[in-house]
């Protein structure tokens, strides 16, 4: 794409070497070449095959628990004082979040392939944690990477992937975090390849996975734009969700890709502040590089060494994003905006006092950044928010913010 | 066009032809075990009998690489070793050794955040011979152009996964040599058929322009010698950063170097 020419369908994205304009690609070692080409022929075969389409569309029904529904957070919109937010319930799903979206598309893939054995590599826990319950359904073998340091701070998802039957290997590399697992995840895979299936979970790495994850997220916007005609008789005036690597928010965006008049916001983790430089603002603070098998925004020094980021959301925590998402930014149709680790936590406790409802600390960066927009816009305004998950699992790191022993 | 720049890889590599020998391509993580014994291994090198240096630029996310390189680049950083810094040590080898072709080998990121023009004209001015950049695979040739137009040689890897229609291509593009991975794998890993490998490589080399370096798995005498009976070169990586790894002077490190690297050299001129 040249930059100066206007992107007349966005849903026309990636080409067919996984580009989405300057960014995505497939920046892997020789190795992973074959089994990219092995996964694309297969993803891009099954993708119209009406079995295939219908196993999942049962899965996400009778599995998933979906279609999510749509919620008008009425008491936080009042106490706003600003347009009506509405909440797109991800955190209903099975396993509690979006993630499971992808693990159920991609494990099915990994079956029809004749793969027994699946990876996966996570950072807060919730794709390992999805990863391995999607596995043990299918009776697939299932091995987690997962850093170090995330392990130490995330102890329940660790036992519940073990209780799920997953091998949890703990990666001590690097910053022994998110990006280190998923250098570990790659390494296994190049070793594998022949009975491995490697589910990543978020919409980066090497093509097809950010095309794919966004595929199999792409439901949620299907069913949002829907929902919304439904019940409000219009599209939204805005659209946010929160991005780390971003597929939550890609899911939901896609659907309103060519929509042009709805705006498109992704809420990105400012940590302590973006000129503090401990953060995951990838987009609003980064620059475009390769790292994990596609060019994208990246946090890194003038030396092209990945930075360590920082933000209270565990899976916020990563120094890329997806590629569509540069593409996007660039091009001008989505907008990425920091959102603090305080907004973040302010965000949280409004929602859980006027809804009844404990969003993620991922998702309450998405939140924080509806509060902000709902604000801009008149009293008839419509702000969509995709509260990407449930906060259950972040009732420790809360608690121990605020100096309360549990 | 670039191959017509002269190049000590292609004067190197058609001398070795010449002389029916096998050529010895080691590899080391600049800045590890340490920054000031980098120049000081390179000469070791030579003096053991490599005939191509191979020298890693560390980055911080080596997906690639196995334990062994993975923690040399580390130490590499943690000692703030940089893409210029690399360039640096290249230019001062030179100024003793104007003949041996120096190859670096690292990923795409510190490269393009240099950005690839100024990296090719930096390197080429500071004596370097070839790049081999293991995340920037023939798909995204075009991001390596500017490293041909600057006189150097793009050096291309193979796998034994590599299909057919894309090993053609890259048989076809292959310059300075052809780096065969002998498996599926990360570096530093022990597996080796040498059969397979041996068929394989015959193949390449009837198609390829270029030379074929055999590396991946190899790690001492005997392993070395079986790859030279069918390749034009043997890359060896992890098993010398790894004894390497812990000297702490120029000294300790060059008594390491020739005890590493001559068997091998003895073995492959057998």
């Amino acid at each position: 794409m040249n930059a100066s020419s206007p992107v007349e369908d966005f849903h026309a994205w990636p080409d067919a070497q996984g580009r989405f304009g300057d960014y995505g690609g497939s920046f892997v070692a020789e190795t992973l070449m074959a089994p990219l080409a092995e996964l694309t022929e297969a993803y891009t075969r099954l993708r119209s095959d009406p079995e295939f389409v219908a196993e999942l569309d049962r899965d996400l029904a009778h599995y998933v628990g979906r279609p999510s529904p749509i919620y008008y957070a009425e008491r936080l919109s009042r106490e706003v004082g600003g347009a009506r937010i509405i909440l797109k319930r991800e955190d209903l799903n099975h396993t509690g979040a979006h993630k499971i979206n992808n693990t159920v598309g991609q494990a099915l893939l990994a079956r029809h392939m004749g793969k027994p054995r699946v990876i996966a590599e996570t950072g807060a826990g919730q794709h390992g944690v999805a990863t391995a319950t999607v596995a043990a359904r299918l009776g697939l073998k299932c091995v987690v990477y997962m850093g170090a340091t995330d392990i130490e701070r995330q102890k329940i998802n660790v036992y519940r992937m073990k209780l799920l039957g997953a091998e949890v290997v703990p990666v001590t590399s690097g910053s022994k975090t998110l990006k280190d697992a998923l250098n570990e995840a790659l390494r296994d895979w190049v070793t594998n390849v022949a009975d491995t299936f490697y589910i990543i979970g978020t919409v980066a790495g090497p093509h097809p996975y950010p095309m794919m994850v966004r595929d199999f997220n792409a439901i949620v916007g299907r069913e949002a734009r829907a929902q919304m005609q439904e019940q409000f008789g219009r599209l939204p005036d805005v659209v946010t969700a929160c991005v780390g690597g971003g597929s939550n928010a890609m899911g939901i965006f896609h659907a309103f890709l060519n929509d042009r008049d709805v705006r498109l916001v992704g809420a990105e983790a400012a940590g302590e502040g973006l000129s503090s430089g401990h953060h995951a603002a990838s987009l609003a603070a980064g620059r475009p590089g390769v790292l994990h098998g596609n060019r994208t925004y990246l946090l890194c020094d003038d030396d092209g060494q990945i930075t360590e980021t920082h933000s209270i959301s565990a899976g916020l925590d990563y120094p890329g994003v997806g590629p569509e998402h540069a593409f996007l930014k660039d091009a001008g149709r989505a907008e990425y905006l920091g959102i603090s680790d305080d907004e973040a936590m302010e965000a949280f406790h409004r929602l859980c006092r006027t809804e009844g409802i404990l969003p993620a600390l991922e998702s309450s960066h998405a939140v924080a950044q509806a509060i902000k927009l709902a604000r801009e816009l008149p009293k008839d305004g419509l702000v969509l928010c995709n509260l990407s998950g449930r906060g259950d699992k972040d009732v420790h790191t809360i608690a121990a913010r605020e100096g309360i022993e549990l | 066009m670039s191959t017509a720049i002269d190049n000590r890889l292609d004067r190197r590599f058609t001398a070795l032809k010449a002389a029916g020998r096998t050529g010895l391509v080691p590899f080391i993580t600049a800045g590890d075990p340490a920054p000031e014994l980098t120049v000081p291994v390179m000469h070791a090198l030579v003096a053991a009998g490599a005939d191509v240096i191979e020298l890693g630029m560390p980055f911080s996310d080596p997906m690639a690489d196995g334990p062994v390189i993975q923690h040399a680049s580390e130490r590499a950083l943690r000692h703030g070793v940089s893409v210029a810094q690399v360039l640096e040590w290249v230019r001062a080898f030179r100024r003793d050794d104007a003949e041996t072709p120096v190859v670096l080998m690292g990923y795409l990121n510190p490269v393009e955040i240099m950005g690839v023009e100024r990296f090719a004209a930096s390197a080429a001015d500071a004596g370097v011979d070839g790049v081999l950049l293991v995340d920037c695979p023939i798909e995204e040739d075009a991001t390596a152009a500017p490293l041909r137009e600057a006189g150097l040689r793009r050096i291309l890897l193979t796998a034994p996964t590599t299909a057919e229609a894309r090993l053609q291509r890259a048989c076809e593009l292959a310059e300075g040599f052809l780096y065969y991975v002998s498996f599926a794998g990360i570096t530093g890993a022990a597996r080796l058929s040498v059969d397979a490998i041996a068929e394989r490589v015959a193949d390449i080399r009837k198609r390829s322009r270029a030379p074929v370096a055999v590396g991946f798995g190899v790690r001492d005498a005997d392993s070395a010698r079986a790859i030279a009976a069918f390749a034009d070169a043997v890359v060896i990586g992890s098993a010398l950063v790894e004894s390497l790894a812990g000297s702490e002077d120029a000294g300790q490190v060059e008594q390491r170097v020739r005890t590493f690297l001559e068997p091998i050299r003895t073995a492959l001129d057998r």
